[in-house]
């Protein structure tokens, strides 16, 4: 299994990892970070670690993870 | 398990002052990427400019130095000259370098500086509230030009990727953006092989890149994203203008 995993207090909900998933494995979240952002959730089902959420990511919040046990 | 990506080891924990969304994010972790590749942590100074950016000094666990407004060039010439075996790296928005600091980038091109220049252009100043910048399109709305910008009383934008093309110091001159995953690897390909030339010692090495200012251009920012792919690059177009580097000097 493939991981992508969202620190969630760098996020700023600006939505670049939602628009490039080429698998649609994020989706707006609906919890509240300390900076007052919206965060995406991950869905691991689809995801292929292809590293594009984490390239766009413009503050680092992303870190991308293959074959996960 | 693999890592396919984390966050650079350059790059402390301190969370940019940066809107959501920004280009400078994406351009700044792309540097922090390449000082890891490169292992320039030890040997590199940074220098940044007064603009958004200008706070990078948190972000990165290297050597920094902050410029007065525009002269990142001419700081960056002196730590050069000082000790030429450092690697330096200039950066700077379009208000810093076009509007402001203009002299000292063309002077740095005709002294032929060994240092790399990273441009960010997102055709407008953003830190201070989204007012029109010499690289703002014709008829783009800013604060301070509120039916969109005319050429009777604010001239042209200014091409700066072409510009520095023309100058016989200057060793390579491209532009490139941030729109897509695509992008992002040329942008960081085009940042590498600058870094590259003037670990070779030749010229100054130039590289603008068009970046997205969501809250400067009142967009989402997905959004942001599309208006540079459909707008911005029609006046502002993508490739390398000059590519020196095999050539002997």
């Amino acid at each position: 299994m493939n991981l992508v995993k969202i620190n969630f207090d760098r996020c700023k909900e600006c939505g670049y990892c939602i628009k490039f998933c080429p698998k649609g494995c994020l989706s707006k979240g609906d919890k509240i970070n300390k900076r007052g952002y919206f965060p995406p959730v991950f869905a691991a089902e689809n995801c292929i670690a292809c590293g594009s959420c984490a390239r766009m990511c413009p503050d680092t919040a992303i870190s991308v993870y293959k074959d996960v046990e | 398990m693999k890592t396919i990506y984390e966050k650079p080891q350059v790059f402390t924990d301190a969370i940019t002052t940066y809107c959501g969304g920004c280009g400078h994010g994406i351009v700044g972790k792309l540097i922090a990427e390449l000082i890891d590749e490169l292992k320039l942590q030890e040997n590199g100074i940074l220098v940044w400019p007064i603009g958004c950016s200008c706070l990078s000094d948190r972000y990165y666990d290297m050597d920094n130095f902050m410029a007065l407004h525009g002269r990142a060039p001419a700081s960056a010439t002196g730590i050069k000259r000082a000790d030429p075996s450092k690697f330096v790296l200039c950066y700077q928005g379009d208000g810093d370098m076009v509007s402001e600091g203009m002299a000292e980038i063309m002077h740095a091109a005709i002294r032929s500086e060994k240092f790399s220049v990273i441009f960010i252009n997102n055709a407008i100043y953003g830190m201070t509230g989204g007012q029109m910048a010499p690289t703002t399109m014709l008829g783009q709305v800013a604060s301070t030009a509120p039916y969109g910008r005319e050429t009777l009383n604010s001239g042209y934008p200014v091409q700066m990727a072409e510009l520095m093309a023309t100058m016989p110091g200057v060793v390579y001159s491209e532009r490139v953006t941030v729109t897509s995953p695509a992008n992002v690897a040329k942008c960081k390909k085009a940042l590498k092989k600058a870094f590259e030339l003037q670990l070779e010692g030749k010229g100054l090495s130039f590289v603008e890149v068009l970046s997205p200012c969501p809250t400067g251009w009142k967009m989402a920012a997905t959004k942001s994203l599309d208006y540079i792919d459909e707008v911005l690059t029609q006046v502002y177009p993508l490739g390398v203008k000059k590519d020196a580097s095999k050539e002997e000097n």
